[in-house]
């Protein structure tokens, strides 16, 4: 029997695989994938939660699901303006590697 | 949905989590993730989140994939080679993300409610699409209206970020 927790759990690896990848690697576009990929974790567990508290009608929680709908359509948007600042930074400095980006450094 | 299908799809998601992370082609990362994203719909799906499932796969795999597929071919990014990898950075940020990872395996052990099962849903069939739409339409009207100004307002941006200077 599958229950909330293990629902959790499986985001919650999810989360860190993500948040693992956007520390380790370098290259900007696996950057902005393990971002997707936190954004997934979370609304896993959104979605966990919204079947999980039953309304008195006997139907999940949509106004769970009508936040995760937005969740969707805004990390959407903004991957395809961290493309587009990408395809700039690469007509600019031909790389896209993070360690050629440190121009603002300290 | 039984067990084994929902580790099955569990296990698919997370095996293809740690491609995108670890592999150095980025396509093969792109390729990754859409897998990944595959079977985070079949997960939805076995919420009993119909609608959510569908959209997971229409608009990420469908198209935020597709975008970055297209980015990558643009810019021509190759495999990453000859990469020096700082053992001790990456095991630092391995380490950050092993704490993260206990700490929110502490706090669902302590969530003594995540041990029921889920609550019986009334009915087999659920209208989703109607019931998440009536939401949508009549207490979320206004950040309805709004996300569609923001995505509205990212296709300028997108167009403007990525125009040619006149030389």
């Amino acid at each position: 029997m599958i229950t909330l927790g293990d629902y959790l759990i499986v985001s919650g690896i999810l989360f860190s695989i993500g948040f693992a990848g956007v520390m380790l690697r370098r290259n900007l576009i696996i950057i902005l994938m393990s971002l997707e990929l936190m954004l997934n974790a979370a609304n896993l567990s959104l979605v966990a939660f919204s079947r999980f508290r039953v309304q008195p009608t006997g139907l999940p929680d949509y106004n769970v699901q009508v936040f995760v709908f937005f969740i969707i359509t805004v990390a959407a948007a903004e991957v395809a303006v961290g493309l587009a600042i990408l395809v700039a930074l690469y007509r600019a400095h031909q790389t896209t590697d993070l360690k050629d980006v440190s121009s603002l450094k300290f | 949905m039984s067990p084994f299908l929902f580790w099955i799809f569990a296990l698919l998601m997370l095996v293809f989590g740690v491609a995108v992370v670890v592999n150095r082609n980025p396509v093969a990362s792109a390729l990754s993730l859409v897998v990944s994203f595959l079977g985070l719909a079949a997960l939805f799906m076995s919420l009993d989140a119909y609608f959510i499932g569908i959209i997971q796969v229409l608009v990420y795999a469908g198209a935020v994939m597709v975008l970055f597929l297209f980015i990558i071919m643009l810019l021509d990014l190759r495999a990453e080679e000859g990469r020096r990898i700082n053992w001790v950075a990456s095991a630092g940020g391995i380490a950050v993300a092993l704490i993260l990872l206990i700490q929110i395996f502490l706090v669902v052990g302590h969530f003594k409610a995540a041990r029921q099962p889920f609550p019986p849903l009334a009915g087999s069939t659920i209208d989703d699409v109607r019931n998440v739409g009536a939401l949508l339409f009549s207490n979320y009207n206004l950040p309805f209206q709004i996300i569609g100004v923001l995505v509205l307002v990212a296709t300028i941006g997108v167009v403007l970020l990525s125009r040619r200077e006149p030389r």
